[in-house]
Formats: structure tokens, sequence, C-alpha cells
């Protein structure tokens, strides 16, 4: 299959899913939610250990999904680690404005660095709730939202 | 006399559109929704151009003609399921609204706290959630049939659950996620043994195979126009007359009444008792001219090609590494759903659409059967008598190449 540069399925993203990154539950954690995307299923509990200062020390996923999903998780979790808390919320930010082709990685200075492999998702609408899932996940365990679902 | 494939495709304008990046389309989701033959297209049109108007309520031309035409719709389909009276034929918005009509007029007005819903393992939601909302207010009891690892109904479990009790039997006739083919003319039998109804989820069954309510003996069948060639947002309740007769209208409105004043309402006559306010006027008059279609193939040329796709299409799949098929009944339609090994079907769907291939991917409103085979979903490639064996071929040549992309 010919890759091309616009590809959805760069080699980043099928290394992150053939071996995800913190792919596991933490052994303590200080917020964690469960998110679920009713479309396809898929499903994905997200942990994060924040010191008192507001500091990401640990953050792992797990759970069952398409290679986007956990290629999107796995990256997530090695973006956000040593990252405080208003960071993570920065970045979300500026992950979804990539998803939602707010934000051109051509054109647009930004902080996504590898993240913005991601950007191929524009082909494939029905494909970003895929890559959303996880950091929507994340998002819901620091405003501690237990379950959240990308409908 | 075999059916003439590449005639056929001419029929259908929407073959030829392209897929993703211009890629021609091999279209293989006929489950969800089924192309247009260009008949029906132009008969909608040609309402929409010449004829548009309101139905049974004016005394002008074109209300007149546009009245004729829907009625002579009905007709079609009630010859197509060879029902007994017009009165049976009542037009909705799909099979969904078909089935919520039943569940809301007959279920809510006849069932009684205890009494017991079948409803199979394999249901499409739109013959679950129905019945969830009925049993909520009534107080009656849902109870599932089992099915076996292959995708089939276990029929000694089915009449191991039948009792007087049971008062409705609902389930699919030819499953959307699995493709079995259901053993439904025994199973209405042994349900009217104990007095209950039986209702047939035709909505895949109706492009399957022919139906004749009359010699099932079914209660009720549902069904819709798209599935089976025509318009978007039309469907059918099919129902014996004595039990339409006792039930009571679902929606109210106007047509569906004989005289209203503010006191008392007097309900019309079937079937219009069912259908209130202004129906799909153009919507019904091409899905009688979709029938005509199927009709002039000829029912033994389109099963008996479909038979071949089915075979020939287990068989490719069969060979692919990795590859474990869900849904492998002894009588099957030409809807392979599988999993591959280690490759989520999202990704999947999205790669072989880079190659033109149009499938579904997920649970197909299907998840308690998702469940039964530990999946939270599949993929589906569903095919109907205008898919070729050639278009097989490309498939199952772009899911190795899929295949090959994660290796
Ligand atoms: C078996 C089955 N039942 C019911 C339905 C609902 O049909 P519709 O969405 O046209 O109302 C479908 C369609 O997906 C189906 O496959």
């Amino acid at each position: 299959m010919t890759v091309h540069n616009d590809e959805l399925y760069q080699q980043v993203i099928l290394e992150h899913n053939k071996r995800p990154k913190n792919f596991l539950k933490l052994d303590s954690w200080t917020h964690s939610a469960e998110g679920y995307n009713p479309l396809c299923g898929d499903h994905l509990n997200v942990y994060l250990r924040v010191s008192p200062q507001g500091v990401i020390e640990e953050v792992s996923f797990e759970g069952d999904g398409c290679a986007i999903s956990k290629a999107s998780g796995s990256m997530m979790t090695v973006a956000l680690k040593g990252k405080t808390v208003d960071q993570a919320r920065a970045l979300f930010n500026e992950f979804h404005r990539l998803l939602t082709k707010e934000l051109d990685p051509e054109k647009d200075q930004n902080i996504l660095g590898k993240l913005n492999v991601f950007s191929g998702i524009w082909k494939y609408p029905s494909r970003v709730k895929c890559a959303v899932l996880a950091w929507r996940t994340m998002k819901g365990a620091l405003d501690q939202e237990k379950t959240v679902a990308t409908e | 006399m075999a059916l003439n494939i590449e005639c056929v495709r001419k029929d259908f304008p929407n073959l030829s559109a392209r897929g993703r990046d211009d890629k021609p389309l091999i279209y293989f989701d006929n489950a969800a929704t089924t192309f247009k033959p260009c008949q029906v297209i132009s008969q909608t049109h040609n309402h929409y151009c010449h004829r548009t108007a309101n139905i049974h309520r004016g005394v002008h031309y074109l209300s007149e003609v546009a009245t004729a035409e829907y009625e002579s719709a009905r007709d079609k389909v009630r010859r197509f399921i060879n029902a007994k009276s017009l009165s049976e034929i009542i037009f909705t918005k799909g099979a969904t609204e078909s089935l919520n009509l039943l569940a809301q007029s007959y279920g809510r007005h006849f069932l009684k706290p205890g009494d017991e819903i079948l409803l199979s393992m394999m249901e499409h939601h739109a013959n679950i959630v129905p019945w969830q909302m009925i049993r909520d207010i009534t107080g009656c009891v849902i109870k599932v049939i089992p099915i076996n690892d292959k995708g089939e109904i276990i029929l000694e479990e089915y009449r191991r659950l039948l009792s007087d009790r049971t008062k409705i039997v609902s389930v699919v006739h030819v499953s959307n996620s699995l493709g079995s083919v259901n053993p439904v003319a025994g199973m209405i039998r042994d349900a009217h043994a104990f007095g209950a109804v039986f209702v047939l989820d035709s909505a895949q069954g109706i492009s399957h195979e022919p139906i004749d309510v009359q010699s099932l003996d079914v209660d009720f069948c549902v069904f819709s126009g798209h599935k089976l060639f025509g318009p978007t947002g039309v469907g059918v309740l099919y129902g014996k007359e004595d039990l339409l007769e006792l039930m009571p209208p679902y929606q109210g409105g106007g047509d569906m009444i004989l005289s209203v004043t503010f006191d008392k309402t007097i309900y019309n006559r079937l079937p219009h008792k069912f259908e209130a306010g202004t129906p799909n006027v153009a919507g019904v008059i091409g899905f009688g001219t979709a029938i005509d279609y199927v009709n002039s193939l000829g029912w033994s040329d389109i099963t008996e090609y479909k038979k071949e796709l089915v075979r020939y299409g287990t068989g490719l799949l069969q060979k692919v590494e990795g590859i474990r098929l869900i849904g492998t009944a002894a009588n099957k339609a030409p809807i392979f759903s599988f999993v591959l090994d280690g490759i989520h079907a999202h990704d999947v769907g999205t790669l072989i659409d880079r190659e033109g291939v149009a499938i579904r991917t997920g649970h197909h409103c299907t998840q308690p059967v998702m469940k039964f085979f530990g999946l939270a979903a599949t993929s589906r490639a569903s095919l109907t008598f205008y898919n070729t064996k050639e278009e097989l071929d490309i498939f199952v040549a772009a899911l190795r190449k899929v295949i090959g992309v994660f290796q």
C-alpha cells in the first residue's frame, strides 16, 4: 500500500499501536476516568498521578481500541509525563484544534511536536473520535468526571 | 435464465460513483442501505416534477393521480408478500418505526405484568429497545432465545422458552450482522402452538428471499424500502387484519380519522388508522417501482446468484490468514462479518476504504450478539445481486494489503 504524507497510518502510529507506551494500570493514581466511544465500542481507562505541585508524575492508559485510539493514547502519555496540569490542558486544547482542523501544522506555530502526525485524520472525519478518546478521558480525569463518552 | 449482471449493474448509476481518492467504488454495504435503480430514481423525480400533490385530500386532478399511485404501491407491496388484503399493509417511515408502532400499540395494549416477549440473541437494536420501553410500562418480561457459535438459533432452547406466558415472539428473519437466515416458518408454528403472536423483522430478509405472509402464517412483518432498492424514509408494517383491528392507533392526526369533534373522534378504517399525517408520498411511489424492479429480475435467479456469492466469498475469506468469520450458519445471506487477528475493525474499514471498498465496521446495532461473540466490533461486507465475484477478488486482495500494513 502506498504511503502518502497525509497518510493517517504512518509508521509512528503503527509503532505506537504495536508497542504502546505506558499501557498499564498505575499502582496508585490521583485521577482516573473511563472513556468510551459508543460508535465503535472502544473503551479505555486513563490514570494520572499528579503531585501536590500540580505536576503529572505518571500517566498511563489501558483498554481496547483501534490503532488510532491506541497510538493516540500512547503518544499522549509520552507527551504529558512531567508536564503541569495547566500545560496538559493547553496541549489538549491544541490537539483538539488540530483534529478539528482549526490548527494547520503547515502554517500555524504550535506546541504539538510529534502529535502533528494526527493531522492525517482530516481525510477521515469519522475517525476523529478515535484520536480524541484518550485525550477526552484524560481531561475528564482532571475534571473529576468518572466516565467520558465521545459523542 | 441466469441474471445478466452487467445489464443489471447499468441500472444502478451509483455503482459508477468513485470511492476515496477517486478509486473505482466497490460497494459492500448493502445491509446498511442499497443503491436505487434508475427506474426508482426517475419515478421519484417524475413525481416531484410533474405529479406533486397531497393524497386522500383533493378532488383536483393531481391529487387523484398521486392518491392512485400511492395506493397502487400498497397493492404492489401486498402482492410482493402475498398479503390477503390492502388493509394489512401500513406504510411507515421504516422498519424501526414499524416495530415501535407494534410495541406502542399492540404491546402497550395487550401485555400484562408477567407476560413474556421472546427475542433472539441476534436482534437489531430496533427489535430490542422498543420492547424494553414497553416492558418498563407494562411489567412484562423479555427473554432471550440463545444461539450457537455459528450464529444459528438453538431451536430446542427456543421451544423450551415457549410457554403459556409467551405473548410475543419477535425475531429477525435474516441477521444484519451475521447473515444467518433463520428457520422462521417452523418457529412461527411453534409460537402459535402456545398462542403467541409472531413478529418477523424482515429488514434484511425482504431483499434476500421471497416472503409469503400467508403461507408463513406470520402475524406481523416489518421491513424498510431503502434496503430493497427503494427510497429512504419508507417502511412497511404488515399485520393480520383481525389483529390490526384490535389495536389502538399509534399516532393521531389527519388522515387517520373519519370525524373529529372536541368530544369524540372516530378513527378511520385500516390501513389509514395507522397512517396519521402526510406520508412520504414520493417515497412510497418510488418503493412501488423498486418492487416492480425486483419482480422483473425474478426471485429464483436472485437467490441462485446470491448462493453463489455466499459460496465464493466464504471460500475466499477462509483462506485469509488470521481471519475469523463471525456468523457461519448453514443457511446464510451474502453478509460476511469477520475479525482479523490484532487489527481493529475500524482500522480495517478505513484502510480498505482507501482501496475504494466500502464496508461497515462496528457493532452493526447488534451489541448483544457482539458481546456473545466476545467482540466490540466486526468488519462486515454485505453484498447483493449487483455485486460480483470479481469485486470479491479485489476486496480480498485489499484485505491482504490491510494486513500487510500491520506486519
Ligand atoms: C435486521 C434489521 N432490523 C431493523 C433495522 C432497522 O431498519 P431501519 O433503520 O431502516 O428502520 C435494520 C437496519 O439496519 C436491520 O438490519
